[in-house]
């Protein structure tokens, strides 16, 4: 071909999973446009605190392998994660450290001066690596850090403010392609079409769809949404972390990590309701260490899902909660207080700013709330070879076979379709890829996800533009009407939105999009978060769709035709209600309990009907809960088959005690 | 404006205390239509809740943007992020001193009813709008002082540097820098400049002299280290530093910022001392 135009690859977020994306793809020689909505060092990964696992040395001399991380994050995603992608981030793990050290990452050290390691839940073994109570952050600036140096080079170009409207994309039905975005400027209100060969949406999560959670403001769910409504596929939206250590706030529930526990913390309550002595001169005779008490063996440290649940039962059920709140106490004053400064000094200070006590003296007062999103857009990929049967530690992946027989394991290196969603050329990265978590992520397995997802399929991007269909038709040779036809789809909703501002209308709350946002959070988390009922799902979808009414008729605040704040805002509180119907109705449809998927009417799992992962896909033309069309599909248990998840619980055949109403996280007294 | 107060941490403990929820607080905003725009300033008033900091005022403004005096206005623009004090976004100038929004408790500030907390977005960037400032600067700063490791690939390469616990204090210190622009905002010595040109040779800033340090306390970083000084010797750099002390002052996450501002003055001196010698030979 002569005058090849270049290829480019567009990715959208530049969270963990964006920037790692961005320098993988970057330094293969294809140039990177990286659309933020923040300046990418702002991105919500900041958050993270506790850490990032991956099997180690140590751990491995005492019996741990990378199969065994594997293992655990499926039995701790009840069995709801296709194993291959699990099998071949939990392979790769140890690299994706050694590569973060490399960048500079100042992971705590031993006096040896080795990288340090901590317990985190869902493992026996210390196998997480941190960086103070900061973990994300440094992380987040170590890849900041390279990616500003591409960008130095021109490798990378950011559009930061900047966001994310709609995938362009070209074609019909298996022959669709994802050839660019819609983007607007959020100063300038611009909007815009760019080419690009591949898109890797790496947009994080939806904590904002359940109104107040742990996650940052941007975090929305929007780009998510927006991708289901052009064809995406979404996947099990209804499987939604609810952590069990939070603080509530007037604006969010501001997360005390899991490394809290992992460091020593333990969770209790007074053993007689009603005892409003101090924590201090209550004797240890007379504290309730439920979850030690009931699971002798993870203690403090069992999966998420569980400790919130039994969190909620002490509160709600039990009426044991501390000043007979929804709270219980989450204690490290028996920690050396310069330890704790060492090790958790960063969410040490949270606590003091906003709570106003200093968690080394005294026990911190925690209730669960909405923390992450295991369900997201749907991804393929392509089985790799991997030696099932050869001694832990020992296998390689990505060997080519015949290693041992087995082939058809792990994901293959490099294959096209690894992380693509249903439509060609567009990929999801990180929190917003459904793939690896199941029905509970794992502590410490997120941020991992997200920056395996950026290296390993990254490489998928590179070798899909160059040798994939777009080698044969370049974006960049596409007519221009098609671009030309999405912007001004994208450019009318902005202006049915813009005209929408009315004075007369303005008090008027049943049109007023942060009314309706906050009533759908509440909804949401009252509905969809720790019980949940089939009966109260059903009046669930009633309230969206009655939200959804309401919002077709919404009213604008603001006029201004620059730096419109409300208009991205009420744009997106559209989109949150797409998803939040998702989640709701998966919800009601998935009749079993798997993970963080609890149902009071159909309390256990069910794999003959529900071992499958729910597709949800979008028909422009249906109304309501009726534009949701959800299929299941098989998953792939071959490694690992499931066994009953009790974690060790001693009263494993009393069942978790019977919960009176549906929840209310993040909503503590 | 009637002088208003940044209360001591005493005052703090102490305003928590006294606070009862329920109570009318107001913000007195200043507003701004981007760079070079006239300013005015807006007041509105805001029933508190428990445990409420400026940003969820600004939410509850933004849901019903009425002033004081009942006018109907429009919702109050500004940047946030994490709202927990790691993502720096949201920064901006609350009675008089600059600071996070979302860390900034209104009980804290305004335990009584009627109390004024005033809402400036910094005035060493520019305005986009009303308390959304451009920070872009900022990053550029750390272009400048090349603040990365260049490490060779993202391939796998075994493990970085072992290092000691000390070291990795230091560095995880120096490294919590969050961008947030509180340090300039309070430097006599880093002015306002909107043209872009003009960033490769105006004060580079505290975070960016910090950060080139905790790049060359880093053995693979260290490669830099001459390219670093260099642009730390040449105009806009390390001397523009008046060394009037007030970035450490402001500075949320107490980066040791005049401890790296001498550290990094002393490395310029060797530096310019050292090529002095070998240019000769
Ligand atoms: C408080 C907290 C603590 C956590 N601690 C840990 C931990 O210790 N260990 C762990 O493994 N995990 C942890 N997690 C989970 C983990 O932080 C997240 O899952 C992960 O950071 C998500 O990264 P990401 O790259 O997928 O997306 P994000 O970091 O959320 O980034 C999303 C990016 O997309 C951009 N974006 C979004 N929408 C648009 C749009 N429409 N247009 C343009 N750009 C857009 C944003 O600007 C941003 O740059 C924690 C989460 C929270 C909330
Ligand atoms: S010490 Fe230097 S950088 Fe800090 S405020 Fe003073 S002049 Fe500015
Ligand atoms: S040094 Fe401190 S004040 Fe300056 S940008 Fe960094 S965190 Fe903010
Ligand atoms: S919103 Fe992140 S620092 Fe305030």
């Amino acid at each position: 071909m002569v005058n090849k135009p270049e290829s480019r690859v567009i990715v959208v977020g530049g969270g963990l999973a964006g920037l790692a994306a961005s320098i993988r793809i970057a330094e293969s020689g294809v140039p990177v446009d990286l659309f933020s909505m923040v300046p990418v060092k702002r991105s919500h990964s900041v958050c993270a605190q506790g850490g990032i696992n991956a099997c180690n040395d140590v751990a491995r001399q005492q019996g741990y392998s990378e199969y065994q991380h594997f293992d655990e994050t499926i039995y701790g995603g009840d069995y709801l994660a296709d194993q291959g992608p699990v099998l071949e981030m939990a392979n790769w793990a140890p690299r994706v450290i050694n590569l973060l050290d490399r960048m500079g990452v100042p992971f705590n050290r031993t006096g040896e001066g080795f990288r340090d390691l901590r317990l985190f839940g869902g493992s026996l073994f210390k196998r997480t690596h941190f960086s103070g109570a900061t973990t994300g952050q440094q992380l987040m600036y170590a890849l900041d850090e390279q990616t500003r140096r591409f960008e130095a080079e021109g490798r990378v170009t950011k559009y930061e403010f900047s966001e994310f409207l709609w995938p362009i994309v070209e074609g019909d039905g298996e022959n669709k392609r994802c050839v660019g975005i819609v983007a607007q400027d959020m100063r300038t209100m611009q909007v815009r079409a760019f080419r690009a060969d591949a898109v890797v949406m790496a947009t994080g999560g939806c904590g904002l769809v359940f109104g107040k959670s742990t996650n940052s403001v941007m975090c929305t769910g929007g780009a998510a949404s927006r991708c289901y409504q052009a064809g995406a596929w979404y996947a099990n939206g209804e499987m939604i972390q609810v952590h069990p250590t939070a603080i509530p706030g007037a604006d969010k529930c501001r997360l005390m990590s899991e490394s809290a526990r992992g460091e020593g913390g333990r969770v209790w309550v007074p053993r007689t309701a009603g005892d409003n002595r101090k924590p201090a001169d209550i004797p240890e005779g007379e504290r309730w260490y439920f979850l030690e008490e009931k699971y002798p063996g993870y203690g403090n440290l069992v999966p998420r899902d569980i400790a919130t649940r039994e969190i909620f039962d002490v509160c709600v059920n039990q009426n044991m909660g501390v000043d007979a709140g929804n709270q219980v106490y989450l204690d490290l004053t028996h920690k050396d207080p310069e330890y704790l400064t060492r090790k958790l000094g960063g969410i040490m200070d949270i606590y003091e700013k906003f709570v106003g006590d200093d968690p080394r003296y005294t026990p911190m007062k925690i209730f669960p709330a909405v923390h992450y999103s295991m369900g997201g857009l749907w991804t393929k990929f392509t089985p790799g070879s991997y030696r099932p049967n050869a001694q832990h530690g020992l296998h390689k992946p990505g060997q080519v076979p015949p290693i041992d027989g087995e082939i058809g394991r792990g994901m293959s290196p490099g294959a096209h379709d690894n992380a693509m969603t249903n439509i060609d050329g567009l990929y999801a990265f990180g929190e917003v890829n459904f793939a690896y978590h199941g029905a509970t992520r794992l502590g410490a397995n997120a941020l991992l996800s997200c920056i395996f997802d950026g290296l390993f399929c990254g490489n998928s991007v590179v070798n899909f533009v160059t040798a994939g269909a777009p080698s044969e038709r370049p974006a960049a040779s596409l007519d221009q009407r098609l671009f030309d036809e999405c912007v001004s789809a994208e450019q009318g909703k902005v202006d049915r939105l813009l005209q929408s501002v009315d004075s007369a209308r303005a008090a008027d709350e049943a049109t007023n999009p942060y009314r309706i946002a906050i009533e759908m959070g509440e909804e949401m988390t009252a509905a969809c978060t720790v019980v949940k009922t089939g009966e109260r799902l059903t009046k669930t979808i009633d309230k969206l769709a009655e939200l959804r009414e309401r919002y077709a008729s919404v009213c604008l605040g603001d006029s201004a035709t620059w730096t419109n704040q409300s208009l991205s805002f009420t744009r997106s509180v559209g989109d949150m209600l797409i998803l939040a119907e998702v989640i709701a109705k998966g919800s009601l449809q998935r009749e079993e309990s798997r993970g963080s998927h609890y149902r009071l009417d159909f309390p256990e799992r069910d794999d003959e009907r529900f071992l499958k992962t729910t597709i949800a896909e979008f028909d422009p033309a249906g109304t309501g809960p009726e534009a949701h069309r959800l299929t299941y599909r098989d998953v792939d248990t071959t490694l690992v088959k499931p066994r009953p998840r009790t974690y060790g619980r001693v009263d494993a055949k009393a069942e978790p005690a019977k919960a009176k109403a549906p929840a209310t996280a993040g909503a503590a007294s | 404006m009637s002088a208003v107060h940044v209360p001591s941490e005493t005052e703090r403990i102490a305003n928590r205390k006294k606070a009862k929820p329920g109570r009318t607080v107001r913000f007195r905003i200043k507003r701004c239509a981007g760079h070079g725009k006239p300013a005015s300033w807006e007041d509105f008033d805001v029933v508190t809740e428990p445990g409420m900091n400026v940003i969820s005022a600004l939410q509850r403004i933004a849901a019903n943007p009425v002033t004081s005096e009942g006018s109907r206005t429009t919702p109050v623009v500004w940047d946030s992020g994490c709202l927990e004090e790691v993502c720096g976004a949201c920064t901006m100038v609350i009675n008089g001193r600059v600071r996070q929004s979302c860390s900034c408790l209104v009980d804290e500030y305004a335990p009584e009813a009627g109390d004024v907390i005033t809402l400036e977005p910094m005035s060493k960037f520019p305005v986009v709008r009303d308390l959304w400032v451009d920070r872009q600067r900022l990053f550029h700063s750390l272009k400048r002082a090349k603040a990365w490791v260049p490490i060779d690939g993202t391939y796998a390469a075994g493990s970085g540097p072992k290092e000691s616990p000390d070291r990795q204090g230091t560095r995880y210190a120096l490294s919590e820098c969050m961008s947030c622009g509180c340090c300039l905002e309070a430097c006599p010595q880093f002015t306002i400049e909107d043209d872009d040109a003009k960033w490769d040779e105006s004060f580079i800033g505290a975070h960016a002299i910090s950060q080139a340090r905790l790049f060359n306390l880093h053995d693979t970083g260290k490669r830099l280290e001459s390219d670093r000084l260099e642009a730390l010797a040449s105009k806009g750099g390390v001397s523009d530093c008046g060394n009037a002390q007030n970035c450490v002052k402001v500075c949320p996450k107490h980066i040791p910022l005049t401890e790296s501002i001498a550290a990094m003055g002393r490395a310029v001196t060797i530096h310019r001392v050292k090529k002095f010698f070998t240019s000769k030979k």
